[in-house]
């Protein structure tokens, strides 16, 4: 049996495999961003407790944030500490 | 991949909205890659690691409740016997800080080995269902002290765990909370880079324990900052430094704090005059 590529017998589990875990399916209710009211901050990408608040740059070479939805669970932090107020929860279910 | 350089990844099970996880993200932001974590039991272990699979892309070693200090060392033991300079850092919650874990927490720094020990305050047994801990304050509802017409809920006063680190000399102590990701963030590159045992303890607000909303999180540990009930302190050589001294500081009632949070809602006017009284003790030592 080849034991150094068995998964099943290796003592530790291997990096960020919990990805495959898609929370996003707990979600009841969804951030959206308005893109023109966003002032690329940051703050509701350092406050998401999962970390799936990304600062991408847009056309015009400003930041914004975007949602990955795979993994948001609708917790609403990123709207609640808008300070611009760009973010809204909408009901997803 | 986009979570490539992300210590911990998303799709872990934490509530959504966990206070948590949040200064958790704020703390990794503050790490290398040469880094070593060794987590206590407790909420964070036992939600970023659901068997077969693993939040994180650092190195992690867990093994019981009370012995993260123990472990830390161990790891760091090895890393001098291979000279290599590797930092350790050990994450633990208040049970496995204030409670179970304290007498080898109390080794640690009697060795004086150079790890940083965080300790995320929820102020609960969060993990197994919200038991009260040594860091449960005054008058909240928890299971293991239930709030009923006979009693008031914790009726032990938190313990100053801060005063506790502070006796044994350490040279770096801070204190945040989860609504100041950047102070956090700061703290730990400090304590990184200050020689000897550190430690930070950061108000990591539980939804289900605090009994608040999931969005609320950060607005309560803002809150304990701006009533003074949980201020952010910084010592450096067991002096308080003057840059955790907030000059433009307008103390909020504490009861906009306690009222938020179902574990305090059955509290009366004059149990809410006695908390006020620890805020306002608060601010006049540590001079906010």
């Amino acid at each position: 049996m080849d034991k150094k590529n068995n998964k099943a017998l290796s003592p530790a589990t291997p990096p960020g495999t919990a990805l495959a875990n898609k929370t996003g399916s707990w979600r009841t209710q969804k951030p959206q961003i308005d893109a023109a009211v966003c002032v690329g901050c940051s703050r509701c990408a350092k406050l998401c407790p999962d970390a799936c608040i990304l600062m991408k740059m847009d056309k015009n070479g400003k930041m914004k944030a975007e949602v990955d939805y795979d993994y948001c669970k609708g917790c609403g932090i990123c709207a609640a500490e808008c300070p611009v107020k760009a973010i809204i929860m909408a009901k997803d279910y | 991949m986009e979570y490539k350089k992300n210590f911990l990844t998303p799709g872990h099970n934490a509530c959504a909205g966990c206070g948590q996880l949040s200064a958790v993200q704020a703390v990794m932001r503050a790490l290398s890659a040469d880094t070593i974590l060794v987590n206590a039991t407790g909420c964070l272990e036992v939600t970023t690691t659901a068997h077969p699979q693993s939040a994180w892309q650092l190195p992690w070693i867990h093994s019981l409740f009370e012995n993260s200090a123990a472990i830390a060392s161990g790891v760091k033991a090895s890393l001098r016997k291979k000279k290599k300079g590797t930092k350790v850092v050990i994450q633990a919650g208040d049970g496995g800080t204030y409670d179970i874990g304290i007498g080898l927490i109390s080794g640690l720094w009697e060795r004086g080995e150079e790890i940083l020990y965080i300790c995320y305050d929820t102020e609960s047994y969060s993990n197994t269902g919200v038991q009260a801990s040594g860091s449960t304050p005054w008058g909240a509802n928890t299971v293991t002290t239930p709030a009923d017409k006979k009693s008031i809920g914790a009726q032990q006063v938190k313990k100053d765990m801060i005063g506790i680190a502070l006796a044994h000399g350490l040279n770096y102590i801070a204190q945040s909370t989860a609504a100041f990701p950047d102070d956090i963030t700061n703290k730990v590159k400090k304590a990184l880079a200050t020689s000897g045992p550190t430690y930070i303890q950061i108000l990591s607000p539980c939804v289900p324990g605090w009994k608040i909303k999931t969005d609320e999180a950060i607005a309560a540990a803002r809150l304990a900052v701006q009533t003074g009930l949980y201020p952010l302190l910084e010592y450096s050589n067991s002096q308080l430094s003057s840059s955790s001294i907030n000059q433009n500081f307008q103390a909020k009632p504490v009861d906009e704090y306690l009222k938020m949070q179902g574990r305090f809602r059955h509290l009366k006017t004059e149990d809410i005059a006695h908390i006020q009284k620890n805020a306002d003790k608060n601010i006049s030592i540590y001079k906010i």
